[in-house]
């Protein structure tokens, strides 16, 4: 619920009063005064890197995939299936390695929730790629060149009658029912109604039916370990909600990689409708996941505009306008995107200190990225956060990560608004490294 | 004016794409062979991987110089259905995500590339196991091996796959060449490869050096 007076309050009021709910922790069962000052303290952490100010120490954050299981050595099909599995696993990997954020373990996902629903683009341990790896997107086109008019006139009555239907294979259904308009007059409804009774909606309906209890049973037992992580440990969940920048939307899961890079040759002006279009959708989708009281950053992982993917007037025609629209939009909205800035961003950099961005809203979390270009750039304006490799943390010895993170601090981290942080998410890697990671950063951290 | 080979080598190094296709189209029609028109191509697209090496082209660019090629090929079989697809006869490389990942971007970008300088290439797609490595080097008597991942779980499969080739007896006679974002030459070092490329302009390079092959 959102506080009374909201649409009235300026951003920064918005921004604030997020903080303060964060901060709170109501809801949250912390167990002791100590653990709830501790989850309070890290809050204040994040709060003062954001508004890049000089915290009491650096906050130190993981980005974590499936490395807790094999931590606690379980396969990553036992994670999605056997959740009593999954919460040993990650109350260990909270506890042992104890960073400011919460590693949930909610991003891990039901397998079994995945089976019923016969998803397709998507490959999970045991379903396509082996038990022990991660689960994987399976690319294609999977909207064809001709429905972006289907697609502009009403993306959501797209996305559910024509392309969820493909990509989940349970929803096959979904693609025989008619627009929601006929409810706009009852006697109208009928031929919607006539539709549901078709087999293979009813076979759609009961599979949802099933997948909502499969759901209900994963989520009870894996939200309930977050919530004892964090009210144990006192660890805040930074993430509230997540969204996606337009361009990666259509790129990563409706026109595939090959279908947007044409449609840049081929039908450049319907691809800037549809980023258009795609603006209030992905600004809706951070609001509405993240809501009020929990963490105000919202997820964004960039991938399809990294150096590499487009040259950098394609980046400023293509993929800037509508991130940045989304990136306003949630900020509007009291929010602070957490940019994931996958692979490097060294060729364009620069681009990222838009002016039109205000001072102290945004975060950005670089994977590959130079992090001496990213202050020069970004310092003062934005805070950012990174890169610990994860190839050091999977290959290198605990000496080369120490002095990774103690070169890191010192050459970006002494005027505040950092946040360390590994590059790429961590799913293979020795223990030893990533502790030292978490030590070093508790040790080279600090402000004087 | 007649369109000529140039006139289509032109066409496709700018990625005008209908003139492209209409200029083969023409050129077909007024008798030109398969391989007039494959050597032309050719020519068009080694000017675009030039272009991607000096940074000047990037994947649209690249995607779609292999889509106006794929638009050709087609064409020209149709009209001579005996001829079989105009491959390259340079020196052969293989390719392929390791066993475990099932990413193919980067990978298809380097064999696009390889393909425009002249390279053959052998692509044996993703979550490749090691064995279908050791059994495409003795097909084809490749000798040149390129590995791709995105994710870190690769790490490990090239780890077994270099150790696989050595098992086999074939580690002698390839040179191995790394590259995807989870690689670097930390990771290179520790799977027991040659060599490591951060981009497919370092993938052409690399066979280049090694084999001699393609055009430079």
């Amino acid at each position: 619920m959102l506080p009374e007076g909201w649409k009235a309050r300026s951003r920064d009021e918005k921004c604030a009063l997020r903080f303060s709910a964060w901060k709170e922790g109501s809801g949250i069962p912390f167990v002791s005064e100590e653990a709830r000052r501790a989850y309070q303290e890290r809050v204040q952490r994040f709060w003062d890197a954001m508004e890049l100010r000089r915290p009491d120490r650096v906050p130190i954050s993981l980005v974590v995939g499936f490395y807790p299981a094999k931590y606690a050595g379980i396969t990553a099909y036992d994670a999605m299936y056997d959740y009593d599995k999954l919460g040993m696993a990650w109350r260990k990997f909270n506890e042992e390695f104890p960073a400011d954020s919460l590693t949930s373990c909610l991003l891990i996902t039901s397998g079994r929730v995945a089976e019923i629903l016969d998803l397709r683009f998507y490959r999970w341990p045991g379903h396509g790629v082996p038990e022990d790896v991660s689960y994987q997107y399976v690319e294609r086109e999977y909207m064809r060149e001709d429905e972006y008019d289907w697609f502009l006139e009403d993306p959501t009555d797209y996305l559910m009658r024509a392309w969820m239907p493909r990509v989940v294979g349970a929803l096959e259904g979904f693609g025989h029912l008619l627009p929601v308009t006929p409810w706009l007059e009852w006697p109208f409804v009928g031929p919607y109604l006539v539709r549901l009774g078709l087999p293979q909606v009813q076979r759609t309906l009961h599979a949802l039916l099933e997948a909502a209890q499969a759901t209900l049973e994963w989520v009870q037992k894996a939200a309930a370990v977050d919530q004892e992580n964090s009210g144990r440990l006192g660890l805040p969940s930074v993430w509230g909600g997540f969204s996606k920048a337009p361009f990666d939307a259509l790129a990563d899961t409706l026109r595939g990689t090959r279908g947007i890079m044409l449609d840049i040759y081929r039908r450049p002006d319907r691809l800037l409708q549809a980023l258009d279009r795609m603006v209030p959708l992905m600004v809706r989708m951070g609001v509405e996941s993240a809501g009020f009281g929990t963490g105000p950053f919202v997820f964004i992982p960039l991938h399809k505009g990294a150096d590499g993917f487009l040259s950098r007037e394609a980046f400023l025609r293509f993929y800037w306008p509508s991130l940045k629209a989304v990136l306003l939009g949630l900020i509007e909205e009291g929010l602070v995107p957490w940019l994931f800035v996958e692979g490097s961003y060294n060729e364009r950099i620069d681009l990222l200190a838009d002016p039109d961005l205000p001072r102290g809203r945004t975060f950005w979390h670089f994977d590959q990225t130079d992090m001496k270009r990213v202050k020069q750039v970004l310092g003062g304006r934005a805070a950012f956060g990174g890169n610990v490799p994860a190839s050091l943390l999977h290959l290198g010895t605990p000496e080369d990560v120490r002095q990774y993170v103690r070169d890191l601090l010192e050459a970006v981290a002494q005027d505040g608004g950092f946040v360390l942080l590994n590059g790429a998410v961590l799913e293979d890697a020795k223990a030893e490294n990533v502790r030292a990671m978490v030590e070093a950063g508790l040790e080279y951290g600090r402000y004087r | 004016m007649a369109v000529t080979t140039r006139t289509l080598a032109d066409a496709i190094a700018q990625l005008r794409e209908k003139e492209a296709v209409q200029a083969a189209r023409e050129l077909l029609e007024g008798g030109a062979s398969p391989t007039e028109i494959f050597e032309a191509c050719r020519q068009g697209v080694e000017v675009i991987g030039r272009q991607y090496e000096k940074g000047l082209c990037f994947l649209p660019e690249l995607l779609l110089a292999g889509e106006i090629l794929t638009q050709i090929s087609r064409m020209v079989r149709e009209r001579y259905p005996t001829e079989t697809e105009a491959r390259p006869g340079g020196p052969k490389v293989i390719l392929g995500t390791v066993q475990g990942d099932i990413h193919d971007i980067g990978k298809n970008m380097v064999a696009f590339l390889l393909e425009a300088n002249g390279f053959q290439v052998v692509d044996l797609g993703v979550d490749v196991p090691p064995e279908a490595f050791v059994e495409a080097i003795r097909r084809e008597q490749a000798r040149v091996v390129g590995m791709s991942c995105l994710l870190t779980v690769g790490h490990q499969s090239m780890k077994r796959t270099v150790q696989a080739l050595a098992g086999a007896g074939v580690r002698e006679q390839v040179r191995v060449m790394i590259g995807g974002a989870a690689t670097n030459e930390q990771v290179r070092a520790y799977v027991g490869a040659d060599a490591w490329g951060q981009n497919a302009a370092d993938a052409v390079r690399l066979a280049r050096e090694w084999m001699g092959g393609g055009e430079s």
